[in-house]
């Protein structure tokens, strides 16, 4: 019978290993000994750190990697105000008949890829874009307007493309959130803004922590949302690595950087979990 | 007396559905009023009513003569109790009693002290740190008092606070419930659909039925004088009858309620030859093998069907002769009884002036 049970356990585990190992880990440690080589003029590799220490030296690096860094946590932020009061109408104010149609209304644009969602808004705000023909129209513009390619746009493309990951751990978190306790709350003299600091936040700390986390990585790793809304302009990070990689075939210096992101990720999200007083254990469930 | 909590002539409407009809009552200051009804009879709309989460659709409630119309729950004088006490379980039980004190705007020396003052008033001393989730369910229960105690309100709420206890812990707290409010001299309004809660703690019971009030009386009234056919069936334990006037005379009226089976009555509205009456007699009321020179009993026979022990409270489980109806009748524990046995027959009487009479309505 134990044997038995021990036999399932490898048949089960074994894929997920297997997947791990050869698809992250694997590459991982190639990248990582890229990393730590350089070419020198007749073509030998050697060990050397001067992939990192290029980073420092250059401040287009690490002014790309600080901006992008200071992006993603305000996109993550705007998220969060954006995504509370959906969240909050579609599990607290909002009829329970409805609750599961809007939750589809929220997935929906999900079911299509990003790169068509973004050519969405790129229709919309463009110069020669709907917005701008209906300004023009209505006489409010005498001239159409670029609304493309600046840090406003890229930033608000950033929050529309994560806003769900936001959405439903919070949809979750609320709707664990007895009424009764926002009753207890206001009938105990608390107003509105006492019972979102005192009470719905902090029962919701699980569920913002594992949105925050999820929004965070995904927009520190996006490359197509800041490359086609940003356009040039935007300096995000990804687009320094692919520009090592695929622009001048520095291998090594665009995994250098590629670890450089996973670092700057794990710091802040070790960071913010510190801050929030959660654990990871506690918030991946 | 001054008058705490008026409510009058308060109606609620959802759509079709009245919940609360025109209802109005009174309670004195330092009064345990309690609400008495069945599930769904409008009482939780009422008292939602009362702590501000609900407008009423006509009529006004006001708290020491102020109108509370339009007033939201985070103004109004009065704190509830919930259900399910809805403890802010992200903080600690001091946190949570301090938590309407800081609303308020009050001194952190002051908050501190209050806060021990009445967690040492509810029996909880140095409790303060623990967290929500360490409490047993009786603990967490006072916690829930003291947090809406602590704000003194004029008019404390309580919303079937002992539903979720077991029946040991809810008689425990029923007794602590009434001293702390015999202490404190706050008014408590307390709504629940169990008739001993009601009983054993208040001082005014109001019986609701279907939105509307039935009666408003001391527990003690309720019992004995009911006033319509309801209260005497909700509150108590009863033996029903339904019959049919068939003669009426100076000492009284005879009513056959089947079977052949005549009983004399003392009706207390107007009846008349054929009236439909029904009677409702409780347990305590049906004396077994009453001594034979009792003159006013009704008296019939019955056999015994089962024994129900259960302490002070035991009763006979017993069917009258040739027929099917189930009747208790209270069996006292004084070893006088102690010779029957089930399948025994015995006769029963009552006395004319225990049997509960109303006009049928149907």
């Amino acid at each position: 019978m134990k044997k038995g049970i021990r036999w399932a356990f490898v048949i089960f585990v074994t894929p997920v290993l297997l997947w791990l190992f050869l698809l992250i880990v694997l590459p991982h440690i190639d990248l990582l000994i890229m990393s730590f080589r350089i070419e020198d003029d007749f073509g030998n590799s050697t060990w050397s750190a001067s992939n990192y220490l290029n980073f420092f030296k250059e401040p287009i690096y690490w002014l790309t990697f600080a901006r992008t860094a200071a992006y993603s946590i305000l996109v993550t932020v705007l998220t969060f105000i954006v995504a509370l009061p959906v969240a909050f109408f579609i599990t607290k104010v909002v009829d329970v008949r409805y609750k599961g149609f809007l939750t589809m209304l929220l997935l929906l644009p999900f079911w299509v890829s990003e790169l068509v969602r973004v050519y969405g808004w790129m229709i919309l705000l463009r110069e020669s874009g709907v917005i701008n023909h209906f300004l023009l129209k209505a006489g409010l513009l005498r001239q159409p307007v670029e609304m493309l390619y600046n840090d406003v746009t890229m930033v608000m493309g950033l929050v529309y493309t994560s806003m769900l990951f936001m959405v439903i751990p919070l949809i979750s978190v609320l709707d664990s959130l007895d009424d009764s306790l926002i009753e207890a709350a206001y009938d105990l003299g608390a107003n509105m803004w006492s019972i979102l600091i005192k009470i719905i936040i902090p029962h919701s700390m699980p569920g913002i922590v594992s949105g925050a986390i999820v929004v965070f990585m995904l927009t520190l790793g996006n490359y197509l949302t800041p490359n086609l809304m940003g356009g040039k302009n935007s300096l995000w990070f990804t687009e320094q690595i692919y520009n090592q990689f695929i622009a001048s075939f520095n291998w090594n210096q665009g995994s250098a950087f590629g670890f450089l992101l996973l670092l700057l990720s794990s710091l802040v999200i070790w960071i913010g979990l510190k801050l929030s007083g959660q654990k990871l254990s506690k918030v991946v469930k | 007396m001054n008058i705490d909590l008026s409510v009058q002539n308060v109606t609620k409407r959802f759509k079709e559905f009245t919940a609360v009809d025109d209802v109005s009552f009174d309670v004195p200051e330092g009064n345990f009023f309690s609400i008495l009804g069945p599930s769904g009879c409008g009482k939780t709309t009422l008292l939602r009513m009362i702590a501000g989460f609900t407008e009423p659709s006509a009529g006004s409630i006001e708290i020491r003569h102020d109108s509370m119309v339009g007033r939201p729950p985070n103004k109004r004088p009065v704190n509830l109790i919930f259900q399910h006490l809805a403890l802010f379980p992200m903080m600690t039980v001091g946190q949570n009693i301090a938590f309407g004190l800081q609303r308020r705007g009050e001194k952190k020396e002051s908050v501190k002290t209050k806060v021990q003052a009445i967690l040492e008033r509810v029996g909880l001393p140095g409790f303060g740190d623990k967290n929500i989730d360490q409490l047993s369910g009786g603990q967490q229960q006072r916690v829930a008092i003291a947090r809406c105690l602590v704000m003194d309100p004029t008019v404390l709420l309580l919303d079937e606070p002992l539903g979720a206890l077991d029946l040991k812990l809810r008689e425990q707290m029923k007794v602590e419930l009434k001293k702390l409010q015999a202490q404190v001299g706050t008014t408590f309004v307390y709504i629940t659909h169990d008739q001993s809660e009601a009983l054993v703690m208040s001082d005014h019971v109001a019986v609701m039925n279907a939105g509307r009030f039935e009666q408003i009386d001391t527990p003690q009234n309720l019992y004995s004088n009911p006033q319509t056919a309801f209260v005497a069936q909700f509150v108590g334990e009863n033996n029903t009858w339904s019959g049919r006037v068939v003669q009426i005379n100076d000492d009284g009226v005879q009513i056959e309620v089947g079977e052949g089976q005549l009983f004399r009555i003392r009706p207390r509205q107007a009846a008349s030859q054929g009236t439909q009456i029904d009677l409702f007699l409780r347990p305590e009321a049906m004396l077994i093998q009453p001594d034979p020179s009792i003159g006013s009993l009704n008296r019939f026979e019955v056999k015994v069907k089962a024994i129900l022990f259960d302490g002070a409270n035991s009763r006979l489980l017993a069917n009258p002769l040739k027929t099917e109806r189930e009747i208790l009748i209270a069996l006292p524990q004084n070893r006088q009884y102690d010779h029957i046995r089930v399948d025994d027959q015995i006769e029963v009487g009552w006395d004319v002036e225990s049997g509960i009479c109303f006009n049928s309505d149907r």
